[in-house]
């Protein structure tokens, strides 16, 4: 961004948390950290309670295996995806002024 | 007790009065109305009240117990928060359309008996028909007018249903239905309309975008609760409830990824956990039914919080749309800060409201599906857990990132005004009260509970589940594969009574009127014919008696021709000799004789 400003014209905007690359490339290192420490911390959770250190309630035998919410959820969302955008668009969108004429 | 302690009254005649003031005594009084409802409320003992007998009919104006009291209690919660964000506005209709509406809805939900119970029904749909209208542009006209129809038709239904069974039973009570008839079949799907189940949903998505900034949270908050009420009322436990909340809960998110007024993604969402609310009244126990009560109760709460913060930014920067918002996060820090509140809710996020309502349902139907017979529910808890995903996904990430982050957008404007920033912090505070400390919640729930949230397994699964969600998008948005938003109308269900509508009339224009042409000209010509034969038929038909007679007495040419112009015109002109009248008159007289 220019911060050069002339007499007499609005200073220049101040500089915002993501206006700076380096903060978006932090956070998004915070994000893929903790995703992956969520692999991790299953997998302690999953030895704890095999070992009755902790109880673990579960309703279907599915649950127990390593990261079954987490697998679900990436694939839930990729498959939310692409089905709107290549299966769902395709076949209901139209022009904005569809309804008026 | 006088009816003047009724809920519904306080609001709706308290609205009326409204346009009477002016000013700071007007915020005041409007801030009032909500707050004498609620002391009201509390003071209102349990049971039925307000008996009143009207020819055979026995009314219970009032009735007061666990299931409603909870709805009461959110609805004045959500009153008058929602009061404290319009305040900047001006409009009078809004307000008293607001106060209306929401005093149909008190109404509706401490009806004792049905007839009542209709009456007020009948006030929602006037209420929010207002709320759409005083946007008054020409695109909130039209769909206030689908909305009117789609709702009066709903009505209708409802009202045959009461009626029928009124006729088989004598009885207007409040009771548990069973599907094993039409009178309950339409009662059934009376209701459904308002719920906004899926193929009759479109009402919602489409008008809700349309309304005012405030009428859309006043909206958001009653009507398919109100729905969700009466279900859980007459309803509970019918199993079809189950695949309709199904169906709700999962095709609204592929709709709200492609959409790109953010309002209407809203909407979509808003059908979305409804369907939560739907699939626990179906699977009826008192488990699912407080967790289909207590996530009403928060999705009111987080629901409107959403709302509000779009629509402070539409308030702000007059746009609505993904294509045309981004970055606000600069200029609306603290409505960003609130909708992030809202979209961690709604996604049900530990520490969240959604958190400590949704798992309730979740956990009612992987209890349900282990007993016998009802092994399907396995499939319906994958598809609730994927639409629990997906709901992450659009309302709790794409809400927030396109409206502030994302691309910027260039908008720099003024953070939203205090009273709307009140408003929503009062909602967000709420979102993470009630998600840290649910208890106080739990207490007020049809049935006592002691279910607990916080369990390792839920938080743990649950955070898996969001932050993976979260990746996902993440991951799809850094490779290009995200959808972009476009401005596009994405054809839903209301196609069918919007173009279809129109192609009926087209079919009716095209083959109707022509029909309707052709036969006026032929009656025309038909017409011209008989007036231009009856003009001289008298005439006519005195020649042609007379030209026979003299042509038999050897009449010739010039005098005949001289003959049949005298006839002609004496017969037009009504001057035949004296005595031809007379003598015609007493020959038809003499024929009328012979032939009776």
């Amino acid at each position: 961004m220019d911060n050069h400003t002339k007499n007499g014209e609005t200073p220049a905007e101040k500089q915002h948390i993501f206006d700076n690359p380096d903060n978006v490339k932090k956070l998004l290192r915070i994000f893929f950290s903790s995703v992956v420490a969520l692999l991790f911390i299953d997998i302690v959770y999953i030895l704890l309670s095999e070992n009755h250190v902790i109880h673990r309630h579960v309703e279907y035998e599915w649950e127990k295996y390593w990261s079954f919410y987490s697998i679900y959820g990436f694939v839930a969302c990729v498959l939310l995806v692409l089905v709107s955008k290549y299966i769902l668009r395709p076949l209901v969108k139209r022009k904005e002024n569809y309804y008026d004429n | 007790m006088t009816i003047s302690h009724m809920p519904a009254l306080i609001f709706m005649l308290g609205g009326l009065l409204i346009p009477l003031f002016r000013g700071k005594a007007k915020s005041i009084y409007m801030m009032l109305i909500p707050v004498v409802g609620f002391i009201n409320l509390l003071n209102l003992p349990m049971g039925e009240h307000l008996a009143w007998t009207m020819g055979d009919f026995n009314l219970v104006l009032l009735n007061i117990d666990r299931l409603n009291l909870v709805f009461g209690y959110i609805f004045h919660i959500i009153a008058f928060i929602t009061t404290i964000y319009i305040l900047n506005f001006k409009d009078n209709v809004e307000f008293v359309a607001g106060f209306f509406y929401a005093g149909a809805a008190l109404g509706t939900i401490f009806a004792g008996d049905l007839f009542t119970f209709f009456v007020f029904w009948e006030s929602l749909t006037v209420g929010s028909v207002m709320l759409i209208w005083s946007r008054k542009t020409k695109a909130a006209q039209a769909a206030g007018f689908r909305y009117l129809m789609v709702h009066a038709f709903g009505g209708l239904v409802l009202l045959a249903g009461i009626v029928i069974h009124y006729s088989q039973t004598g009885s207007l009570e409040m009771a548990h239905f069973t599907l094993n008839g039409l009178a309950s079949y339409l009662m059934f799907f009376g209701i459904g309309i308002n719920c906004a189940w899926p193929l009759v949903h479109p009402w919602l998505t489409d008008a809700y975008p349309e309304a005012t900034i405030g009428g859309t949270v006043f909206l958001s908050a009653f009507t398919t609760k109100t729905a969700v009420y009466a279900l859980a009322r007459l309803y509970p436990g019918t199993e079809l409830l189950i695949w309709i909340g199904v169906g709700m809960a999962a095709f609204p998110i592929f709709y709200a990824v492609i959409e790109n007024d953010l309002r209407r993604v809203l909407a979509y969402s808003l059908i979305n956990q409804v369907g939560f609310m739907v699939v626990g009244i179906g699977v009826g126990t008192e488990l699912a039914i407080n967790g289909a009560v207590a996530h009403a109760f928060n999705d009111i709460l987080f629901k409107g919080l959403l709302f509000m913060s779009m629509g402070a930014v539409m308030y702000r920067t007059g746009k609505i749309n993904a294509t045309d918002l981004g970055g606000l996060y600069k200029s609306m820090p603290w409505t960003c800060a609130f909708c992030i509140v809202g979209a961690a809710s709604i996604s049900a996020f530990p520490l969240f409201s959604g958190f400590v309502s949704k798992s309730m349902v979740m956990s009612a139907v992987a209890e349900n599906s282990h007993l016998p017979g009802q092994g399907a529910l396995v499939a319906v808890w994958l598809v609730l857990l994927f639409a629990a995903a997906g709901v992450f996904h659009h309302a709790g990430i794409k809400i927030p990132f396109f409206a502030f982050f994302g691309h910027d957008s260039g908008i720099r404007v003024k953070e939203a005004p205090k009273n709307m920033l009140i408003a929503m912090g009062m909602a967000a505070f709420l979102c993470i009260f009630i998600g840290t400390f649910p208890k106080f919640l739990y207490r007020v729930l049809p049935f006592a509970t002691d279910y607990q949230p916080y369990t390792i397994s839920h938080v743990l699964t649950q955070t898996e589940l969001l932050f993976f969600s979260a990746l996902a998008f993440a991951l799809l948005l850094l490779g290009g594969i995200y959808p972009a938003e476009q401005r596009a109308v994405n054809l839903d269900a209301d196609w069918v009574y919007r173009k279809g509508g129109r192609g009926v009339y087209a079919l009716l224009a095209n083959t109707l009127n022509p029909m309707n042409a052709k036969s006026e000209s032929v009656f025309q010509r038909v017409i011209a014919w008989a007036t231009r034969f009856f003009k001289d038929a008298g005439a006519r038909i005195a020649l042609f008696l007379s030209v026979n007679v003299w042509l038999m007495s050897g009449m010739k040419r010039k005098r005949l021709e001289l003959k049949k112009n005298r006839l002609y015109n004496d017969v037009l002109q009504e001057t035949l000799p004296i005595g031809m009248g007379a003598a015609i008159a007493v020959s038809f007289i003499i024929l009328v004789f012979i032939l009776t």
